[in-house]
């Protein structure tokens, strides 16, 4: 994960506001940067509230920014655009959603379904090339041809997300965003899943961004991670990294919470409660890099402390 | 011990326009005082059917009770009418259910949901019945607890509310609740509080708690015994250490296998082919079989009894019957077996 590598999308100091009521104003998003790279996985954790969906929304511009950039392959992707500009830009970027009851449309039938796309993007010409196109989407995804003609309600919940995801593949996209794809899911499923969109990134080269609350299955699926609080990114590193040297309290925090399929780990198990009063609250912290590819949010007196802790492990 | 409950051989279906579905095909537990049993399964397994029908609360008229029974301190509860489950209901078995958000009444203060409780079943008064709940409030952990009764549930987030349905659970000091999935709809650091307290007030009220989940994280956590689920039948129970140190059934391998590790770093997870059987239709012999790879000839005909591993463990596959050739789990599932305890010291 070298830092030569290509970015592929590259998101600076992105915010959202949301306006509610007459004079009350929600930064969900607050000022994040980070850069994704070709092919790697980057997962986005943080509990409910801490605007990780908000900004995987806001990249693909299912919310306008209220600022900041998104550049995706060196090409700014937000402000004004024509129609033509926009299509091409969301053929390239496509979303798989948390909940697959609710994100198919239950009056379409999943050829339709999956075909939305290579319509709206004219790349099929025929009724039989749309057909066999589709077809073989559901093979990719691990379901049978037959299952084209049916509705999205005679299908269990791991098929469905199935779907979402031949949905998303139909347009040979280079980059997906994954918003909570496997939470609805049962563990057996979870893990299919997973084994799923691994497998499509080896073939295909596809880049994700991969948003959870379940850290397990992040540190599993991803290469880097970053960890969202209360709009701001509070730590960025890779997923090995993260794991054993956490820096900030938050993370620690949120760590020492998850509970593993392990009786004897539990009973020895920790948990640290986070305090946002240990922060040094003497100037504005800032986003900075404590070791190589190791960011924190931090001041400059916390960045010394973070850098000691690191060298003294 | 003492027993509190014993399930025998509980049988529950639903009636419905395709047929006859046999949610729960016989089960066999029992809870003693002070223990926290954990039953873990997918959905659809019959888990929260199980609990459903402990608490009387079967939809009706579909479902019902098809045979078995259910010794609470040894009165069968099944066939109890609706007027003698409610005297039971809340007083001596309570449950938390997973959706807090929808569990409480959105036009109800939260002091008077919980004091409902106490007025009915312990006949206390509305002054007493106040107290009463503020010091419940406060054993939940939620703070300024005068103010907070007079509040409605929107005022809380889905932590705080769960909190408060953890204490009109209470109210009554129950000798067994039910938690269906208390945390599924939590953030983990909530969710982990939420464990804690549920410990922490077990051990002062010594009540006894059967934990519906299916995060074997949670399970390994809250749990002293664990029964696994499988198209309504329990396939393995044991202790916890026995369930996550000693699996004997694939089933279970599976659901051990398909959990990622912080450390695991494996290409593929294990997974469990296919999707569990149709109980319109339940399989002849064992369920589990069309999704087992190491099923044998007999699987297809015979359902497998449940075999005795040790004194507290015992699982159902014929696996375990001393003819049946030696299969050791796959070596992702032993590796993290093996893995847990080694893992487990050094954060």
């Amino acid at each position: 994960m070298a830092q030569d590598r290509e970015k592929l999308l590259e998101v600076k100091d992105l915010q959202k506001h949301f306006r509610v009521g007459r004079n009350k104003i929600v930064k969900a998003v607050d000022g994040v940067s980070f850069d994704i790279f070709k092919g790697e996985t980057f997962g986005l954790v943080g509990e409910s509230g801490s605007g990780k969906s908000t900004t995987g929304r806001t990249i693909i511009r299912l919310y306008e920014a209220t600022g900041g950039e998104v550049k995706f392959d060196g090409e700014d992707v937000h402000g004004k655009k024509s129609k033509d500009e926009l299509l091409k830009f969301n053929r390239k970027m496509q979303m798989i959603f948390q909940d697959p009851s609710s994100s198919l449309n239950p009056r379409m039938t999943v050829l339709d379904i999956i075909a939305e796309g290579l319509d709206v993007h004219k790349l099929v010409k025929s009724e039989e090339e749309r057909k066999a196109r589709v077809e073989e989407l559901l093979e990719v995804v691990g379901l049978n041809k037959e299952h084209a003609t049916r509705f999205p309600h005679e299908f269990s919940g791991g098929q469905r997300q199935r779907i979402g995801i031949a949905r998303a593949l139909a347009v040979d996209p280079e980059f997906i965003i994954a918003d909570e794809p496997i939470s609805a899911l049962d563990v057996s499923i979870q893990a299919q899943v997973v084994n799923l969109l691994k497998k499509l990134q080896k073939e295909r080269g596809l880049t994700y961004l991969f948003i959870a609350h379940d850290l397990s299955m992040v540190k599993y699926i991803s290469d880097r991670i970053g960890v969202m609080y209360l709009g701001n990114l509070v730590e960025l590193a890779d997923s090995d990294e993260l794991y054993k040297n956490p820096l900030h309290p938050y993370t620690k925090s949120l760590l020492s919470a998850i509970p593993l399929p392990d009786p004897e780990y539990e009973r020895s198990r920790v948990r640290h409660a986070y305090d946002p009063s240990v922060h040094d609250t003497s100037e504005e912290p800032e986003f900075r890099e404590v070791a190589p590819k190791h960011w924190v949010r931090c001041t400059k007196k916390e960045f010394e402390q973070y850098k000691d802790e690191l060298n003294n492990k | 011990m003492s027993k509190l409950l014993e399930v025998k051989d509980l049988a529950v279906s639903f009636n419905t326009y395709n047929g006859e579905v046999q949610a729960v095909r016989g089960v066999n537990f029992e809870l003693n005082k002070g223990e926290t049993l954990a039953i873990v399964g997918e959905s659809g397994s019959g888990k929260s059917v199980t609990t459903s029908a402990l608490m009387g609360l079967l939809p009706k008229p579909a479902g019902f009770v098809k045979s078995g029974q259910i010794l609470y301190q040894g009165e069968d509860l099944v066939g109890k009418s609706n007027k003698e489950m409610a005297k039971i209901r809340g007083k001596e078995i309570s449950m938390v259910f997973q959706d807090p958000m929808s569990s409480l009444n959105p036009t109800m203060k939260i002091g008077n949901q919980i004091m409902e409780g106490l007025i009915k079943h312990q006949n206390m008064n509305r002054t007493e019945a106040y107290k009463k709940a503020i010091e419940l409030l406060d054993l939940v952990g939620i703070p300024n607890p005068e103010i907070r009764a007079k509040q409605f549930p929107h005022q809380f987030s889905g932590g705080m509310r769960q909190r408060v349905v953890i204490a009109i659970a209470l109210a009554c000091n129950p000798k067994i609740l039910i938690a269906d999935e208390p945390t599924t709809a939590l953030d983990v650091t909530i969710q982990a509080q939420i464990l804690e307290l549920m410990k922490s007030i077990q051990k002062e009220t010594d009540s006894a708690i059967i934990f519906i989940t299916h995060d074997l994280g949670v399970v390994a956590n809250v749990a002293d015994r664990v029964a696994v689920m499988y198209a309504g039948k329990i396939v393995e129970v044991g202790t916890v250490d026995d369930i996550f140190y000693n699996p004997k059934h694939p089933y279970t391998w599976g659901l051990i296998g398909s959990m990622p590790t912080l450390d695991s770093s494996e290409d593929e997870l294990f997974t469990i082919p296919g999707s569990p059987p149709d109980l319109l239709n339940p399989p002849k012999g064992d369920a589990f079989a069309p999704r087992n790879k190491f099923a044998l000839e007999i699987d297809g005909v015979m359902e497998p009894p449940m075999f005795k591993v040790s004194d507290t463990h015992y699982a159902a596959t014929w696996l375990l019957h001393p003819d049946a050739p030696k299969i050791e789990p796959p070596e992702s599932v032993k590796k993290r077996m093996h893995g847990f305890a080694k893992t487990g010291g050094d954060e």
